[in-house]
């Protein structure tokens, strides 16, 4: 019993963990919602507890609980609180339950975004991974434009893991933020060619994804995809590459052309089925691009064709269904090949997976012809009859009838054969497409006027035998079948043998029980069968049958009249008041017939679906402007409700004014005429639309006795097969007769005339049975043409479709405009770990200076470009071999080294028609592309040596005719890849001497540390540390800075980044670093070593090369600039011997190496100078001759601040150093002068701080 | 992309669900059920693809699936993603599961949907296929759990003597559930 006391308390304390609440759900089946309940109680009293892992406890189990389906977001605060702790087990959780249950409409997620940020420049990778993985779950726009720079950052971060990571979230930023997706793409762009297959792999995929949406802005990277395309070995990039492709082939042929032959290449190599299928897709894709009919193009579709065959045979069945899927995009452009495996594809019908059958339906569409159409419906009709399940039998039924109509009818020979098939159709139970069925009735008894007496014939038995149709309730569906046939019946029943019969069928009692909507219909058209049988017996005196007929009106139509549905109870009472007048005219024996027509007179023309909607609004008319003054309340009681009528059957939604005089009616008719004479669209019915039959082709066809051999009065008996025959039969002789013509014609003129006995018939010898009007449908005059019905406004990748061309090639261009920055309330995030980010994010907020720098270097590019074009006519022909095999070299070693320096391809201006230079080479021999490669390369090298202490000299750089040559000249290129090693060797020498020259002053460049963004200002963090004739070495401004806290208390960490260059002709080797500790700074030596001892540099330095090292010393007091005495010991070894050389040299930290750069936020920033507890100090610059900018960056760069708020000429900076001391400064200019304002809580930090600052600008 | 991946037994439970787009918590579950209604009835040698139709996202989505013994793995995809690509992904998630738990049985999925989502986070992230080498997957899962044990994990070492005073042998503490130890069959990869 204590016991039990004691384990309740205990339990109270430490409650649950999940698995024992899933073991309790497992234990409670009976009553598990009460269970849950009662551990969602408990839930939230651990969730009020102060205690962290109880509450990331209890987040867990709500993880849990919310799967199982129940809301938890009341917890969300809690997700919140958990997501902040720093451990990593707690954090995890937290952001599991919020990807799991956060979403746009979560008001704590903008409590989040200071937390993510944090955890993003976390030092432990794991914390930025679980950041990022739970971002993309639940980023919104919010998140995404205050995150997008962040994130940007970890794209360059130094962890494959982080990288990719980054890489692929920034889809989901650029869908919440599409701003973002200029500034992010060239570094996107540089991540294609990332070292680690990953980060890589992940890049595709981002591109891919946007490409899929917008691809034409996406272009412009082919020739790199095409690279990645040939060199990747990884299958999922390969699939997403090829896919890619398949998109961006339709905007540009001759890519596909360039395609075709890796691809095929491909087919045959590839092992991989899915990579194998996705091949053949593109090739599908690309074949499907270029213009049909190319003869060499032939081989590849049989291919393709083949391949799928073998997928189709396959037992396994995705291979089959994929199989299926590809067959059915080639017979788009070639219906032929696929055509010549129907045998398979019908087999594929009989397959007992439905996912398969519905794949070969799909391909069935494509294959009929008017040769095989019926037989192809026939066979699908006997599906219908086996198919068990509604989804696939109705899946059928649309299938059938999506072929039977595709393309106005195109293959359909005999309309009669078809109305019989409909009518078969109706007496499929429960099936949903009752009014596909009678839209189709609809549509051919209107458009196809020869058939109109048959059509009627068959409804009218249809209305005779409604009772089998909406005998069950289940059927319900199909008694929209009705309402097509009662309106043919009406609307043609001047082809109605007997139309009292069907009048009489179309009052039963029965009708009541159909849809609203249906029994209008019955009503408005007994009304016009009405009409017809009193002009039957128009002139008969006396005539009973006419007074029988009203009669039987007035007796049932005022069961309408009481019908809950208004619509039908209107007409109704309208026609009844009507029958009852004219029921007097009759017995006062008045000729009421010629009347009664005329109200129904008129013929009604189909109207295409989107007439309405394409009628130009006339110039001056604005539809918004009130014509009237608003209309009174009592005013809209007089509007119809048509609503339902115009629903089911837009075409006769015209509403006929039955007041309307004779007169008027025919003065209309004739302006119809009119207007249907001059419109060529309009196919005009032959003159006697009254004939049940046109005369062309009643002479071979035996239709008529047909139709009275039909048994039509047993409805329901399938009468399509026997059109089968009868087509059959029909053929023949009209293909016998043909013979005899073309024997004749024969003799007349040979050669022209095509053999058609010989061989199966073709499509074109088929007549139709009938001579048949289709009638267009009617389109507005000038209507608009336009496509643009279908698109989704709401699509979010409509906001992507931005240019990005633009972006890459720079060259008549629009470079990023301030508005587009990110936005960065910090410019550069705390704990930076390489100096490439560090880079990077130095570069944003000095995009400003960018724009000068970009105009100036226009010309310099168009110069460029003009050499360059002018080299290329003349070397066209001449030297082409010399100018390959030193080009190629060259040009690999210039991009070899734009990667080192991990600086980013950017493209050049000349990326637009680069693509097309790279897509015309096809057909152009390979040698004129080379040329590119020489030209540009000296052009770059021209620039640089003219644009002197620029940073980059190779940046605007091509990398485009390396793609061609790693594509076209694959052969060429591996023999000449020992030639190119050798030379790249030298070239690699000549190069770096060229630096020397460049980097001669105090103020050294190193090239490629500057970013692509770099604006003009070349400002290095690198200062040369000392020099000999063997070395060079150069030490980054350590920028690198960050403190371990609870570590060592007081002592912080500074990482010192040196670079190392041999300048001599030999090889440099056992280099040791060694400096003299001061009290305060000390070098972190490993474990073990003395104080004295040297540090070995982890690398060797062959002649030219130049290589980083880093190392890390322990600071204690930070507020002096500190300076260590050190050495360099190395061993210079040439062929003949080798000696020992030493290099003194003098580190100096600056107090602004330690300064972090660390964001802050002005409230903030207020509050810190309120405070109070800051001490001033200020300082004055005078001629200083730069722009505004320009300053702030060079202090933020240099200084390590971080813009917080900037208001014209006047801008407050924030920083804080290792060791927590806030340093403020308010920088403000006027005419040259620019005074500082700074407080630090450290005032001898400050002063050094600003001596520095001072330094720096007095270097300038 | 991916829209959703869902695991859940022959019976329809879900063992693990991911949307990597919004529902409503009864939307998910009817989306659940439905696709398990659409699942299960299929026999397992017919194709592993369904139209998803009206489900999520429309025609341009796609069920891809695998069953495995006891247990569906479902991925929602669009027309981006290959077939047989994220069959393959399917494939190397389970061989995943079954690396980092030896010999995964539905068991482990329903005691430790967390460690289920953690791995899966390695493969797929928002929707798009993060990591498709095995390898990789598995050393950064398992570089995370030693984190997570270097700081204690979740239950640390007081807790755990307290769930053993919890588990004495109480009377109402039911033992011996009854659960069967049915592993999920990694069949060797199709030759694709």
């Amino acid at each position: 019993m204590a016991l039990k006391i004691v384990k309740g308390s205990i339990d109270r304390m430490f409650d649950k963990n999940l698995q024992d609440l899933v073991r309790g759900i497992r234990n409670h089946k009976d009553d598990e919602a009460k269970y849950i309940s009662t551990c969602i109680d408990e839930i939230k009293q651990e969730l009020k507890q102060d205690n962290i892992a109880v509450k990331a406890n209890a987040v867990c189990k709500l993880t849990y609980l919310q799967m199982l389906g129940y809301d938890v977001s009341w917890a969300a605060f809690n997700i919140v609180e958990v997501m902040s702790s720093s451990k990593f087990t707690y954090k995890r959780i937290g952001y599991l339950a919020a990807s799991q249950c956060f979403h746009e409409g979560t008001d704590v997620i903008m409590l989040t975004t200071n937390q993510i940020r944090k955890d993003l420049s976390s030092p432990n990778q794991y914390d930025t991974g679980v950041a990022l993985t739970g971002l993309s779950c639940f980023v919104t726009p919010d998140l995404a434009r205050d995150l997008a720079n962040d994130i940007m950052t970890l794209m360059s971060h130094t962890k494959p893991y982080i990288r990719k990571k980054a890489v692929l979230i920034m889809y989901k930023v650029f869908l919440k933020y599409p701003e973002s997706l200029r500034p992010a793409f060239p570094r996107l762009k540089e991540k294609l060619e990332d070292p680690d297959p990953g980060v890589q792999s992940a890049a595709v995929n981002v591109i891919c994804e946007l490409a899929r949406r917008n691809p034409k802005n996406y272009l412009s990277l082919a020739p790199l995809f095409f690279k990645l395309m040939t060199s990747s070995t990884n299958n999922w990039v390969l699939i997403k590459i090829i896919k890619l492709f398949g998109a961006l082939t339709p905007l540009e042929p001759r890519l596909g052309k360039k395609l075709i032959e890796p691809l095929t290449n491909l087919i045959h190599s590839t092992s991989a089925m899915s990579l194998l299928y996705e091949c053949v897709n593109t090739v599908i894709a690309v074949l499907i691009s270029l213009s049909s009919g190319m003869p060499n193009h032939s081989a590849s579709i049989q291919l393709c064709v083949q391949k799928l065959r073998i997928l189709i045979e396959d037992s396994d069945q995705n291979l089959k269904y994929l199989g299926l899927l590809a067959m059915s995009k080639i017979l788009k452009t070639h219906p032929k090949s696929v055509q010549s495996h129907k045998d398979l594809i019908l087999q594929c019908l009989d397959d007992k997976d439905e996912s398969i059958r519905l794949r070969a339906l799909d391909l069935l569409y494509g294959m009929v012809s008017k040769k095989n159409l019926m037989e192809i419906v026939k066979k699908l009709m006997l599906h219908v009859d086996k198919a068990e399940g509604t989804t696939y039998r109705d899946e059928l039924l649309t299938k059938i009838i999506d072929i039977c109509s595709q393309s106005n009818f195109q293959y359909i020979t005999n309309f009669e054969w078809y109305i019989s098939i409909l009518v078969e159709l109706t007496r499929l139970e429960g099936t949903r497409h009752g009014h596909l069925i009678a839209s189709q009735m609809l549509d051919v008894a209107i458009r196809v006027k020869a058939i109109r007496g048959f059509a009627v014939a068959q409804m009218a038995t249809l209305l005779d035998n409604a009772h089998l149709l909406t005998g069950n309730t289940q059927r319900n569906g199909i008694c929209e079948v009705l309402y097509a046939a009662a309106w043919i019946c009406g609307e043609f029943s001047e082809h109605l043998e007997d139309p009292m019969q069907t009048l009489e069928a179309m009052l039963r009692p029965k009708v009541a029980t159909l849809p609203g909507h249906i029994q209008a219909v019955y009503v408005q058209n007994a009304a016009k069968l009405f009409a017809t049988v009193l002009r039957k017996h128009d002139g008969e005196t006396e005539s009973q049958a006419a007074q029988e007929t009203s009669q039987l009106l007035i007796d049932r139509l005022p069961l309408f009249v009481q019908s809950a549905n208004l619509e039908v109870q209107e007409r109704a009472s309208c026609i009844l008041q009507l029958v009852k007048y004219i029921q007097k005219l009759q017995q006062k024996n008045v000729e009421v017939a010629e009347e009664v027509t005329a109200l129904f007179a008129g013929e009604l023309n189909p109207v295409a679906p989107k007439a309405q909607k394409k009628v130009p609004i006339p110039e001056g008319l604005d539809l918004d402007a009130w014509i009237n003054e608003p209309p009174s309340e009592s005013e809209s009681e007089d509007e119809k409700p048509k609503a339902v009528f115009a629903k089911e059957e837009p075409k006769h939604s015209r509403s006929r004014h039955t007041e309307v005089d004779e007169k008027e009616l025919a003065r209309r008719r004739e302006v119809r005429k009119q207007e249907q004479a001059n419109n060529p669209f309009y196919i005009k019915a032959s003159p006697s639309s009254q004939k049940v039959y046109d005369a062309p082709g009643v002479e071979h066809i035996p239709v008529v006795q047909i139709d009275l051999s039909v048994p039509l009065k047993v409805p329901g008996m399938p009468m399509s097969d026997q059109y089968l025959k009868l087509e059959v039969e029909r053929r023949q002789k009209e293909k016998a007769e043909r013979k005899k013509k073309e024997k004749k014609k024969k003799r007349e003129k040979r050669g022209k005339e095509r053999k058609a006995d010989s061989g199966p018939e073709s499509e074109e010898d088929i007549t139709p049975a009938h001579q048949v009007d289709i009638v267009t449908e009617e389109m507005p005059e000038n209507a608009l043409p336009s496509d643009d019905d279908d698109k989704d406004p709401n699509d979010p990748h409509k906001a992507l479709d931005i240019d990005l061309d633009n972006l890459l090639s720079g060259f008549s261009s629009r470079p990023l405009a301030d508005s587009e920055k990110l936005p960065v309330r910090t410019h550069r995030p705390e704990a930076l770990k390489s100096p490439a980010e560090d880079r990077d994010s130095e570069s944003v907020p000095q995009e400003t200076k960018k724009k000068s720098g970009k105009e100036k270097k226009k010309d310099k590019e168009k110069d460029r470009k003009r050499s360059k074009e002018e080299k290329k006519k003349k070397k066209k022909h001449k030297e082409v071999e010399e100018e390959l095999l030193e080009s190629q070299p060259e040009e690999a070693v210039q991009s070899e080294e734009t990667k080192e320096a991990a600086a980013p391809p950017t493209s050049t201006s000349a990326e637009a028609s680069d693509l097309d230079f790279w897509l015309s080479s096809a057909p152009v021999p390979p040698a004129a592309q080379e040329v590119t490669a020489p030209s540009s390369a000296a052009a770059a090298v021209d620039t640089s040596s003219a644009a002197a202490p620029e940073s980059e000299p190779d940046e605007p750089k091509d990398t485009e005719p390396e793609d061609t040559k790693s594509s076209k000249h694959k052969k060429k290129k591996q023999k000449k890849e020992k030639e190119e090693k050798e030379k790249k060797k030298k070239k690699r020498h000549h190069h770096h001497h060229q630096h020397h020259s460049d980097a001669g002053g105090e103020d050294s460049v190193q090239n490629g540390t500057v970013e692509e963004e770099e604006p003009l200002p070349p400002m290095s963090n690198y200062s040369l540390l000392a020099e000999n004739s063997y070395i060079k070495m150069m030490k980054e401004d350590a920028d690198q800075v960050y403190d371990i806290q609870g570590n060592h208390q007081d002592e912080s960490k500074v990482v010192v980044s040196v670079i190392f260059e041999n300048k001599s002709d030999s090889f440099l080797k056992s280099m040791e670093f060694n400096v003299l500790d001061s009290l305060n700074s000390k070098l972190q030596r490993p474990e073990g070593a003395g104080a004295h001892d040297s540090l070995t540099v982890p690398f060797q330095l062959p002649p030219g090369v130049s290589n980083e090292a880093r190392f890390v010393f322990s600071v204690q007091s930070i507020i002096m600039p500190q300076k260590l005495k050190g050495t360099l010991t190395f061993i210079v070894k040439s062929d003949e011997s080798s000696t020992h050389e030493k290099l003194d040299f003098k580190l100096h930290f600056t107090c602004t190496s330690y300064l972090i750069t660390t964001p802050c936020y002005s409230d903030a920033y207020a509050k810190l100078l309120e405070s109070g507890d800051l001490k001033g100090s200020s300082l004055r610059l005078e001629g200083i001759n730069m722009p505004f900018h320009h300053l702030l960056a060079r202090i933020c760069f240099h200084h390590h601040f971080s813009v917080v708020e900037r208001i014209d000429s006047c801008a407050s900076m924030y920083s804080r150093s290792i060791q927590g001391h806030h340093v403020c400064l308010l920088v403000k200019t006027s005419d040259q002068t620019v005074s500082i304002d700074a407080k630090c809580d450290e005032p001898s930090l400050l002063g050094n701080v600003l001596d520095e600052i001072k330094q720096t600008f007095s270097k300038c | 992309m991916i829209k959703a991946i869902l695991i859940f037994n022959n019976h329809g439970k879900p063992r693990l669900i991911r949307f990597y787009q919004y529902f409503a918590e009864d939307m998910q579950q009817q989306i659940i059920r439905e696709t398990f209604h659409l699942v299960s009835k299929r026999d397992d040698n017919v194709c592993n693809f369904l139209e998803g139709g009206s489900l999520i996202g429309g025609s341009d989505y796609k069920l891809i699936y695998r069953h495995y013994a006891t247990l569906y793995f479902v991925f929602c995809v669009d027309s981006s993603e290959s077939e047989l690509g994220i069959l393959d992904l399917i494939q190397v998630f389970v061989e995943t599961l079954d690396k980092c738990f030896e010999n995964v049985c539905e068991l482990d999925l329903i005691f430790h949907m967390d460690k289920v989502h953690y791995i899966l986070q390695e493969v797929v992230m928002g929707g798009m296929v993060l990591e498709t080498n095995m390898n990789e997957i598995v050393a950064q899962v398992e570089l995370q759990n030693r984190m997570e044990k270097s700081e204690g994990g979740l239950s640390t070492a007081p807790a755990r003597a307290v769930s053993a005073v919890k588990n004495m042998n109480l009377p109402e503490i039911p033992r011996n559930i009854n659960i069967g130890d049915i592993n999920i069959k990694v069949p060797s990869l199709s030759p694709f």
